[in-house]
């Protein structure tokens, strides 16, 4: 191994922070990169009993570590899986409400976890930089019961305005969400490389609740394009651990997602 | 950009489909032949998901007839919908999402052609397309869901929502997506095109039952008798199957769920050259792949027999 366990690197952070809010005996939407690098390791540490949905319309899979999937619409993605539903069908198990939780990740995000993967600048016809669009991203802040983003923390991405709702979160706050039609779920964790946010239960506004070791709420202020709210009863979090890094860099030894 | 109300008229599409000879003979015949079919201005649904099962096979032939207006839609659109691009084929594209995948980033094709506005690429969710194709499977106008709601994604097809007649909820009314022609490559089929697929089914049996013609490619033709001893693996019916053709490795480079593996170098190839001269390497990779090669044998060729057997012994082993 080649880098040393004290080196950590960003898609480890998030994966072992991601991995640290699937609860055992529950279920999860998840992506291919650091969400299932978060999923793989919570099932290794915690979560013996968290099934994994895919949007490939695959339920359950046991991926072989040391061959991860770089889509989720490969055979590597389904690799002895219990059950292949098909798309429909696996997101349709979404919207019955049998997936407590999902993980996406996005260009923009706004202090109410609106995400935008569809386009930056311009118009919807005539954009400045035309990205790959929602995918299943929308039906999974749609659908889930909570949505964990994960994502890298920097300034252009934590933007005061998206510039186009691919996936709403809380929309403009409060009650919106709800009164667009959306009656279940919502965004409930911003996992970043500088902490982890909440949303407040009444405004439904972003609110720093922890920071990683070694962090400030001024490195958070300074890298975040809104107004930064802190809890008041705001935490370290645990760095990660040589057992959690060792499970990570043995299920990618290429480290092709680390 | 609003959608067509041609794309969800249930009764238009019904009649045609009465109109419409539902043979349960033959079908068996010529890639050149199958893709005679496709009109210009037609909207045509590609099976398959990203770089699995897709019809790439199909996907050539018809490239090589120099369509022009089609609509293209499919899930998740990879770099056959650039193809259809770059060769002048296509006047929108529809899709959840397009690209190859995470190491390979934005396509500069998509960027290219849609943020000059040459080609408008008409997004849904994902989900909201698999209901799309499933609302016109089941011959309906549109069906109620959860998903999109609230997000910009509403405006671009202009997407309504119904209120609950029975709970007064408001429910998105997703409308269906009734294609001209649906090409789909399945693992194995009669001659008669009833169809078996192995591994994931994407959304291939609801494109079939929602398409006006269906085009498709099969790795293997089995006898009827084996389709008979294994019925329940039949995901769609001979009587729904327009034109048939036997095409092995008809996905390749893409993969075949359990047959064969992915190509990701020669994804990396494309794109690189796309990286380093734009737009005209995707010509130049035309040339090379789809127009170039006379035969789907010479198409093979061109990568090889090692190639494909490495591909076949990865895909295996991915099942075992």
């Amino acid at each position: 191994m080649s880098v040393p366990a004290n080196s950590v690197t960003v898609n480890e952070l998030l994966a072992v922070m991601g991995s640290r809010e699937l609860k055992d005996n529950t279920t999860v939407f998840t992506g291919v990169g650091t969400p299932m690098m978060a999923s793989g390791l919570a099932q290794r540490m915690h979560a013996p009993r968290l099934t994994m949905v895919i949007e490939g319309g695959i339920v359950g899979p046991r991926w072989k570590p040391g061959s991860l999937p770089i889509s989720t619409n490969e055979m590597r993605a389904a690799y002895r899986a219990q059950m292949l539903p098909g798309i429909t069908d696996a997101f349709l198990l979404a919207q019955r409400g049998f997936l407590d939780v999902g993980f996406i990740g996005g260009a923009q995000i706004d202090r109410y976890g609106n995400l935008n993967t569809t386009a930056i600048g311009g118009s919807y016809d005539r954009p400045k930089v035309r990205l790959p669009g929602s995918g299943g991203a929308n039906d999974i802040i749609s659908l889930c019961r909570a949505v964990i983003i994960l994502t890298a923390h920097e300034k252009r991405r934590f933007s005061e305005t998206v510039d186009f709702i691919t996936s709403p979160g809380w929309l403009e706050g409060r009650d919106s969400r709800r009164k667009r039609g959306l009656l279940f779920g919502g965004v409930s964790r911003v996992v970043t490389t500088l902490g982890i946010f909440g949303f407040d239960a009444e405004s439904r506004r972003m609110r720093l609740e922890a920071l990683h070791a070694g962090v400030t709420v001024e490195d958070v202020r300074t890298n975040t394009g809104f107004e930064v709210q802190v809890s008041d009863t705001l935490t370290t979090t645990k760095p990660p651990s040589e057992e959690e890094l060792g499970i990570l860099r043995m299920l990618d030894p290429a480290r092709q997602f680390l | 950009m609003t959608i067509s109300p041609r794309e969800y008229d249930f009764q238009a599409a019904r009649l045609r489909l009465e109109q419409k000879p539902k043979s349960s003979g033959e079908k068996l015949t010529t890639l050149d032949d199958a893709v005679a079919r496709v009109s210009d201005g037609d909207h045509i649904a590609f099976g398959g998901c990203l770089f699995s099962r897709t019809p790439l096979a199909l996907v050539r032939q018809l490239l090589r007839r120099r369509p022009k207006s089609l609509t293209i839609s499919r899930n998740l659109m990879c770099y056959e919908g650039e193809w259809c691009m770059v060769a002048g084929a296509v006047d929108k594209v529809v899709t959840s999402w397009m690209g190859i995948g995470l190491p390979w980033g934005l396509s500069k094709i998509v960027r290219e052609y849609v943020e000059s506005g040459r080609v408008p690429m008409e997004e849904w969710s994902h989900l909201a397309l698999g209901l799309r194709y499933r609302a016109a499977a089941m011959g309906v106008s549109f069906l109620p869901s959860l998903t999109m709601l609230g997000s910009g994604l509403m405006d671009v097809g202009g997407s309504k929502t119904i209120d609950c007649p029975y709970t007064g909820e408001k429910l998105l009314a997703v409308p269906a997506l009734f294609p001209d022609v649906a090409m789909l490559h399945v693992h194995r089929a009669d001659r008669f095109g009833n169809c078996q697929i192995d591994g994931y089914p994407h959304m291939d049996a609801d494109i079939a039952k929602a398409a006006a013609t269906v085009l498709v490619t099969a790795e293997e033709i089995v006898s009827e008798e084996e389709i008979r001893l294994h019925p329940d693996r039949t995901v769609i019916p001979g009587f729904i199957v327009d034109a048939l053709v036997h095409v092995p490795y008809g996905s390749y480079p893409h993969e075949c769920y359990g047959l064969y593996d992915a190509e990701p170098d020669h994804f990396s190839g494309y794109v690189e050259g796309i990286t380093q001269r734009g737009a005209p390497s995707v010509q130049e990779y035309l040339e090379r792949y789809v127009y170039g090669p006379a035969t789907h044998a010479e198409y093979l060729a061109l990568f090889g027999e090692a190639a494909l057997a490495d591909a076949s012994r990865r895909g295996r082993e991915l099942v075992t």
